[in-house]
């Protein structure tokens, strides 16, 4: 594993496409290797790229890079694909619309399944920024489907968030706007070719209106990303709000946030896993389980039960 | 928690835009619980190659019709070979005579052989073993 550590830090793709598949695995060995990285984190730009099925984001990613390798600037690209809930399995194909890129040795492509699992996804997309982070990114660029809860959760570890929405006769504002309209830093009205664009973009804009007055107002912008018209104008966009970040002393702010969330994350995480071990090893929970169906015991007294026989210290 | 999936570049490099029998297959590994990462048509060896180490697949896929085979597979095993990843197992399927067949496997550029008429269980049993000899 420390090896594996060491081949990041000199640049080897192959180590970083092994260290994303440890903690896309959430494998055992990954606790060895991310102390280690942390101190090589901090310096990426992230930004998030979220919106509904088909509104283009991987079209987008695709033209963005080529703005971001004009300016001689590296990106990594988390690419999240739902899984099937029955299988488990799913098909990743988000590369098929990221071809531009494919040979570049400043870009890296990795595809992710959900696999199911909210906070599961969620610390895996964070672990995986933190890898290309190390690795020397300049950017990384996280793309996920608009829908739920799980791309709020990603959100929180991009610096910029782009929502991606397209004209679909205004309709797509009226689905969206339940907890996306916080999140984005910028919205883009992709397929601006079709009709109804205006009116997305006039409705986005009277939406934004009523948040009232900030130091950032989110841009609406209309783009056509198979045709790559608008990119540029996103691309100074994203670049613009890096620097209020940055000039505002608010990315410092963001992160310190970011840190504040990691460390709970964390605290959270070891502690279940350590007591669903306990518990695994030690106690028949199917049997409480068939209790409670049957009524003779209450999930409330069953969680007490539970943590005592594992002697953990409740308070009286 | 996160378990592990077995995750699966399928490809298809050259110049057929025959898809179907790559779709079909790609839909039946995602079915059987696998990661299927589908990289669309006209692939060249190299994009293929750089695909399965981003990617960190288990098992690589061709799939060619264009009958180009012996000058695409080879390449694509060299290409891995020459990126440290001999190891990652090559499976082809499409129209492959019996001899070509014969060759690629005994050269050691494919690990796996399926023409039409394969079934899918046979394909997916066969992608599981792979991954699991890697």
């Amino acid at each position: 594993m420390r090896q594996l550590v060491q081949e990041l830090l000199q640049g080897n793709r192959r180590a970083l496409a092994r260290l994303i598949s440890l903690v896309e695995n959430d494998d055992k060995r990954k606790a060895e290797v991310l102390p280690e990285l942390y101190r090589h984190t901090g310096k990426a730009y992230v930004i998030g790229i979220t919106g509904s099925p088909g509104s283009g984001k991987s079209s987008l990613v695709d033209r963005l890079l080529e703005s971001v390798r004009r300016d001689e600037l590296t990106a990594g690209v988390i690419a999240v694909d739902p899984s099937s809930p029955f299988t488990g399995g799913a098909i990743l194909g988000d590369r098929i619309r990221m071809q531009e890129h494919a040979l570049d040795p400043g870009v890296f492509i990795r595809s992710m399944g959900t696999r199911g699992n909210l906070g599961g996804l969620s610390r895996a997309t964070r672990e995986a920024i933190q890898i290309f982070d190390a690795f020397g990114m300049d950017l990384v660029m996280v793309e996920t489907v608009g829908v739920g809860q799980s791309e709020v959760d990603i959100v929180k570890y991009a610096d910029t968030t782009v929502v991606v929405l397209t004209p679909a006769g205004g309709d797509s504002v009226q689905t969206i706007k339940a907890g996306i309209m916080e999140i984005g830093d910028i919205f883009v009205v992709n397929k601006a070719d079709y009709p109804g664009t205006e009116r997305t973009v006039a409705e986005l804009n009277a939406m934004l209106d009523m948040k009232g007055a900030e130091d950032w107002r989110a841009p609406v912008l209309p783009t056509v990303a198979v045709r790559g018209e608008g990119v540029d104008r996103l691309w100074e966009a994203v670049l613009r709000h890096r620097e209020l970040l940055e000039s505002s002393g608010r990315l410092q702010a963001v992160r310190r946030e970011r840190a504040r969330q990691e460390l709970a994350d964390q605290l959270e995480h070891l502690v279940k896993s350590w007591i669903w071990e306990k518990i695994r090893a030690r106690v028949p929970y199917e049997e409480m389980v068939e209790k409670i169906m049957a009524r003779s015991m209450d999930p409330y007294s069953g969680a007490y039960r539970l943590l005592e026989e594992i002697d953990f210290p409740l308070p009286q | 928690m996160r378990e592990k999936r077995i995750r699966v570049l399928i490809a298809k490099p050259g110049l057929d835009g025959h898809d179907r029998g790559a779709k079909v297959v790609a839909r039946a590994l995602r079915d059987a619980g696998m990661e299927v990462i589908y990289t669309g048509l006209h692939q060249t060896p190299e994009q293929v190659v750089e695909a399965a180490l981003q990617e960190d697949v288990d098992v690589v896929g061709l799939s060619i019709l264009s009958g180009a085979h012996m000058t695409l597979v080879p390449r694509v095993r060299e290409l891995l070979r020459e990126n440290q990843a001999g190891e990652i197992p090559v499976l082809v399927g499409g129209i492959i005579p019996e001899e070509d067949a014969r060759e690629l496997k005994e050269k050691g550029y494919a690990d796996a052989i399926f023409t039409p008429g394969s079934s899918l269980e046979a394909i997916v049993a066969c992608v599981r073993d792979l991954a699991g000899s890697k």
